[in-house]
């Protein structure tokens, strides 16, 4: 089995799929100047978002709910005509601009009356725009302290065997390919089925990311020990038999994983849903990087390929 | 690395039968065999998180512009604390998140709107400079103290009284002691001092402003705006006012424990009821059951007999992984939930990579028995460098979710590094103990299917 070989279809695989993502990524950028490439939820842009339960099978409309929301706006809250969807047969959730608790506890009570019946909370948040905006530079910061501190690691952990720097870079290349897909998919499931970016998305990106590197280390690993053994023998197939050798290791862990985290999307509520999406997703893609992009990576920086990609000469394949 | 597989296997056993009596213990005591006195006791009972069992939670910030040291934090916090354990809620947590945030979590009640308003509630207590002026009482006004703007001189009367900003001479914050007692006139007031520094300010004030005006402010609100008779340099004072014996105390009380050091908003306010809550559990629990089902499924019939250690050796790691939720405490989230049941995954992981590095020995000839010590060896180099980077991951998230009160985050990330932890303990004892316990006994030349070869 050669992978290698094959490396530069493999990376169109990846782009085709991050292409897509980085277009819906700047068409919701160019529609939303102030949100940036992501619809975002109100975790990092604040506002109130209120999930009331109704008894007896009321589901109350949408219109009806935007006017008692408006009947309480005043300058100051500024929840005017709010965003109402329904949840099932009896249930609301509204999205508006960030209120305080008293303010709810009005609202629910005005449903209550003008419903005739009662009205359960079943989820408040809301976050002012400051603190959210923080939370939004801070996320930044986070994944990039991660992929600093993770580079530093596999240099260090590479630091015996030849050009370790480069294993730390292809990694990163890999993990940030990672990212992008996440995020792409991420981007077009938010504009076509409205989903947002909240905190629970930061941690599913956050655990990709730690995944990612997970996966790659193995194949890496792998490298490290058969570069020791096999010192006659030329890198890239060195490469192609650590991932080869991986490959089993790869797929089964794969499964395992994709095991549980189908178990979370399907039974596991929807509450965490759009959380496990994303992890399946990221995590698929992690295993994908790890042996299609980052060990390749390697060998195309090994072979200096790059001289070669604007020649019109075919690439010439090296292989055993 | 080379104990004996016997004494291995044992204090694997012990382990596992202190692991599942806590599993299904409330609380558990360790009593000493020589003299019956109690060497050890630790409630562990099961901690969820607000998003499982319902509840408040707030976030609270010193607004910008007011300085904050730590100690007012700490101030602010346990006074909270104070407050709230009055309205009588139970089990209220406050941590402190700096430079200027506090994090509130009110488990399990009904009253959100009361909590936070008795929470906002900042019970600041200012003697402001009113000049020649006096207001009525009851007036709302703007001060000096807690915003940005600075203060309009005291005798401007060109500003109308609404928009002027009045200077604050000093905060409650110098009240030594506050004290109801009887009145001339029969009804009531209170008598307070002040501690030596406020003394000071209190003088030098008074005895530069006879004739003036100067009010005592409670949230910004006058209270009572006396005129100044005379210097008042002994640090003491009286409020006077229509007080009942119940309101002079009450608002004694507050003056006393109400005080904050400095003024705080919630900035973010998260209620789950709870029966969302109570959903949320149920379907977490059965995704992992079925989770965890399936993949002990895929690992027996395609590990074969290693498959089967490596199911035990799950089955160890979740006993173990729970016990040490209950015992630290973890308080679970749903995230945190997530989190655990993804580390299930990864803790196979482990188990695959010896697995797989083992095939491989036997099929290059080893004996059974080098082939176990060798496969394990050579796996190790690849689990430790990647679960090292997970629990980089791990750390960064923490530190994310702590200084945002971002609990959820927090609750992954914590599960998430114990999953990885324990996983890197079965890996290394339990899964080798039991694999030599059972390949002792066997021989795998004889029984090469048994292995997936």
């Amino acid at each position: 089995m050669n992978i290698i070989k094959n490396r530069y279809y493999y990376f169109l695989i990846s782009f085709l799929v991050i292409i897509p993502g980085i277009i819906y990524m700047g068409i919701h950028w160019a529609q939303n100047p102030a949100e940036g490439p992501l619809p975002l939820g109100i975790d990092f842009t604040g506002g109130s978002l209120l999930e009331v339960q109704f008894e007896n099978g009321v589901q109350p409309a949408a219109k009806d709910v935007t006017a008692i929301y408006n009947s309480f706006a005043s300058d100051v809250n500024k929840i005017k005509d709010p965003i109402v969807q329904s949840l099932g047969t009896d249930s609301i959730s509204v999205k508006s601009k960030a209120m305080d608790d008293a303010t709810k506890g009005l609202i629910v009570a005005e449903m209550e009356k003008q419903f005739g019946t009662k009205a359960i909370v079943l989820n408040f948040t809301s976050v002012n725009p400051a603190v959210g905006q923080e939370v939004a530079r801070a996320a930044a910061g986070a994944v990039g302290m991660a992929a600093i501190a993770i580079l530093f690691y596999i240099w260090f952990a590479f630091r015996s065997i030849q050009h370790a720097f480069r294993y730390g870079t292809a990694a990163i290349i890999a993990m940030l390919h990672d990212v992008l897909v996440v995020l792409g998919i991420e981007a077009i499931l938010g504009v076509t089925l409205g989903w947002e970016a909240d905190s629970l998305f930061l941690t599913a990106l956050l655990t990709v990311i730690g995944f990612s590197v997970h996966d790659t280390i193995v194949v890496f690993d792998r490298i490290r020990e058969n570069l020791t053994i096999y010192r006659k023998v030329d890198f890239e197939t060195v490469v192609n038999h650590s991932v080869v050798q991986t490959l089993d290791r790869s797929i089964n862990t794969q499964l395992t994983v994709m095991f549980t985290l189908f178990a979370m999307v399907l039974f596991g509520g929807d509450t965490i849903k759009h959380f496990v999406i994303i992890l399946l997703i990221g995590v698929f893609s992690g295993t994908f990087s790890s042996i299609f992009n980052a060990s390749p990576i390697l060998v195309v920086w090994e072979n200096k390929e790059w001289r070669t990609w604007f020649k019109r000469t075919p690439i010439t394949e090296t292989n055993a | 690395m080379r104990q004996r597989p016997t004494t291995m296997l044992i204090i694997v056993l012990i382990l596992l039968a202190f692991s599942a009596w806590i599993n299904f213990s409330e609380s558990i005591t360790i009593i000493n065999p020589f003299n019956s006195t109690t060497l050890f006791q630790r409630d562990v009972a099961t901690k969820l998180g607000l998003d499982l069992r319902g509840g408040l939670q707030a976030l609270l910030e010193v607004p910008e512009g007011v300085t904050v040291t730590s100690e007012d934090l700490n101030t602010t916090k346990t006074i909270l604390e104070s407050r709230v354990n009055a309205l009588g809620v139970s089990e209220v947590t406050m941590q402190i998140a700096p430079p200027r945030r506090i994090v509130a979590e009110f488990p399990g009640i009904d009253n959100p709107e009361e909590v936070v308003a008795s929470v906002k509630q900042t019970g600041l207590l200012e003697f402001v400079d009113f000049g020649s002026t006096p207001l009525p009482d009851g007036t709302v006004i703007k001060t000096d103290q807690g915003s940005e703007g600075s203060a309009t001189p005291a005798d401007d009367t060109t500003t109308p009284a609404e928009e002027r900003i009045y200077h604050t001479v000093m905060t409650g914050t110098l009240l030594q002691t506050v004290n109801v007692q009887p009145s001339a006139s029969g009804g009531y007031e209170i008598a307070f001092s002040l501690k030596n520094e406020g003394a000071t300010i209190f003088s030098d004030y008074t005895g530069a402003n006879v004739g003036k005006f100067l009010a005592i402010v409670l949230d910004k609100k006058v209270i009572s705006a006396p005129q100044i008779q005379t210097q008042i340099s002994e640090g003491s004072g009286v409020i006077t006012g229509s007080y009942t014996a119940e309101s002079a105390n009450a608002f004694a009380v507050q003056l006393r424990y109400g005080s904050l050091p400095v003024p705080v908003e919630v900035t973010e306010s998260r209620t789950v009821g709870p029966t969302l809550g109570a959903e949320s559990i149920r379907k977490s629990v059965l995704a992992g059951i079925i989770g965890l089902s399936v993949v002990i499924l895929f690992m027996l019939f395609y590990y074969r007999l290693p498959g089967l250690i490596a199911d035990l050796a799950l089955l160890s790691y979740a006993l173990f992984s729970m016990a040490l939720f209950k015992l630290i405490p973890v308080v679970l989230t749903l995230p945190g939930i997530a989190g655990f049941i993804l580390s299930i995954g990864m803790a196979v992981d482990a188990n695959i990579l010896i697995f797989e590095r083992m095939k491989e020995e036997l099929r290059s000839g080893k004996p059974l028995r080098q082939a176990i010590d060798l496969g394990w060896q050579r796996a190790w180099p690849s689990i430790r460098d990647s679960n090292l980077s997970t629990l980089i991951t791990c750390l960064i998230l923490y530190i994310f979710g702590s200084t945002f009160g971002a609990s959820m985050v927090k609750g992954f990330a914590v599960t998430l590094a114990i999953g990885v932890l324990v996983s890197l303990f079965t890996a290394i004892t339990v899964t080798r103990t039991y694999l030599h316990t059972v390949m002792d006994n066997i021989k795998s030349a004889d029984h090469p299917r048994w292995f997936g070869l």
